[in-house]
């Protein structure tokens, strides 16, 4: 456990634990469960969060007030198995439940076809950026609660045009970069993400995956950050 | 041809008896002194799955702990408004005694050593900090040589600390068993197939509460607080042990994680 001293009193912390979530942070989850006007998250918190059907916008843009059809309609929105990225509206006092809702139409929703990371969510440093449109064609959401997704550029609601090969491969590469990273305990955000996506273009995608690569990778990729920032 | 393991209750008897004479100086079959226990190794964070996990050796008994948790409670009945749960699954891996056990699906022995073990932790972990939750513990046991409850108790109390839980104190558990009128700590498999009394204790250390006791064949009531008294201590080497490990653990995960305190 990690002690720290603060004005009112004593604070010990562990140094690993569950993700705790706080209000505005983004994080990505999965639905584990359709109730009655609210939908149940699993973000890999204590408990499962929750999604309420009031804060939600309807296909189409439009944030209007839910009535008994559109609760009976709630499986075509979101259902079970299925990945959202929204944010942290209220921590419940209590039992610490978080609360999520999707505040604009543009960020937030359901995500298409992608691959979902799970990296301790320490690892996820708190910026104002999320949500990260890298030159390669591909996007990376950073759950604050350490849920991470790769996937094609999408706008939520739009259909995706099918995925290339070359789109696969790049996505699978940015897939195993943030693991390398994430195994060797650096922080991750866009840059040294797209940092480490440069040095491993010299490795095949599978070959991400041996240990000393990496390693390799992520040293790497965390002395060009340093260098950056000094 | 396969070496026998099982040993008669008898024949086991004769050779703690045989060790613990003066031709042997005084030493068990082993070579241990009564009151020395075995060597303990532990590390934490051993799975990348779970949230915790720890395996802990005492002599040649092995194990596996891994805890998934605090999580959202799945099953509606077991759901607590106001504390967390806590389930436990304690399992004998088919290679990990000297005679290869055949795949039970729920063993009556197995389910009764995980509930032990719930009781246990339900005392210890601060349940009520996490309402509505579920603490799943699984106890693999790799090698078992005697003591497999206690050293499955003391890689718990590991894993939980690995995983972050809080806890009012370490749970560390010792076994003995009373020859001659010694007391014999951290008995092994041989002396465990002895008629002797087989006396478990999980401990609380600092306050040195009992949290579980159990006790197999029979103890006499003269032997009792020499018993209970050498078992405690035993299980305070335990827990200076234990504590040396999450400290080297704390230190090394800390700076991995580049956590600073704020002040």
């Amino acid at each position: 456990a990690v002690v720290s001293t603060q004005s009112t009193g004593v604070s010990v912390r562990s140094v690993s634990s569950r993700y705790r979530g706080e209000v505005g942070d983004i994080v990505v989850g999965r639905i584990t469960e359709v109730q009655q006007k609210k939908w149940k998250v699993d973000c890999g918190s204590r408990l499962d969060c929750q999604l309420q059907l009031s804060s939600v916008y309807l296909p189409g843009n439009v944030l209007r007030r839910k009535n008994l059809n559109d609760e009976l309609m709630m499986r075509e929105y979101f259902s079970e198995g299925d990945l959202i990225c929204a944010e942290v509206a209220e921590v419940g006092n209590l039992d610490g439940m978080l609360k999520i809702h999707m505040r604009t139409h543009e960020k937030y929703g359901k995500l298409p076809e992608g691959l979902l990371i799970k990296v301790p969510s320490v690892l996820i440093k708190r910026s104002k950026l999320h949500f990260h449109r890298l030159p390669c064609n591909a996007t990376v959401i950073l759950g604050s609660n350490g849920f991470v997704w790769v996937g094609p550029h999408f706008i939520p609601e739009q259909p995706i045009e099918a995925i290339s090969m070359t789109l696969r491969e790049t996505i699978a590469r940015l897939g195993n970069v943030i693991r390398a990273l994430a195994a060797y305990g650096v922080q991750l955000f866009d840059t040294i993400i797209l940092t480490g996506y440069d040095i491993s273009l010299k490795y095949k995608v599978k070959e991400l995956l041996k240990p000393e690569v990496m390693e390799h990778i992520a040293q790497e990729s965390y002395e060009h950050s340093q260098h950056q920032t000094l | 041809q396969v070496k026998e393991w099982t040993v008669d209750a008898a024949a086991a008897y004769d050779i703690i008896s045989s060790g613990i004479n003066a031709e042997y100086g005084g030493l068990r079959c082993d070579g241990r002194r009564p009151q020395e226990m075995r060597k303990l190794k532990s590390e934490l964070g051993v799975s990348e799955g779970p949230d915790g996990s720890a395996i802990v050796e005492q002599g040649y008994t092995k194990v596996l702990v891994s805890v998934f948790g605090p999580h959202e409670c799945v099953n509606r009945n077991l759901r607590d408004h106001e504390k967390a749960i806590i389930r436990c699954s304690y399992n004998l891996a088919s290679f990990g005694s000297g005679v290869r056990k055949k795949k039970m699906v729920s063993d009556k022995k197995s389910t009764e050593v995980g509930v032990m073990i719930q009781n246990t932790f339900e005392a210890a972990v601060m349940l009520d900090k996490f309402p509505k939750s579920q603490i799943d513990i699984y106890v693999q046991v790799l090698q078992g040589d005697g003591g497999e409850r206690c050293v499955a108790i003391n890689a718990t109390t590991l894993a939980l600390i690995n995983a972050g839980i809080p806890m009012k104190d370490y749970v560390c558990a010792c076994a003995a068993t009373v020859y001659q009128d010694s007391v014999l700590l951290d008995i092994n498999h041989l002396e465990e197939s002895s008629r002797g009394p087989l006396f478990m204790l999980a401990v609380m250390p600092r306050t040195e509460s009992i949290v579980q006791l159990q006790l197999d064949h029979r103890l006499h009531n003269d032997h009792l607080d020499k018993v209970v008294k050498e078992t405690i201590q035993g299980c305070r080497n335990i827990q200076v042990l234990l504590d040396r490990q999450v400290k080297e653990w704390t230190v090394e995960a800390a700076a991995a994680y580049d956590i600073k305190p704020r002040v």
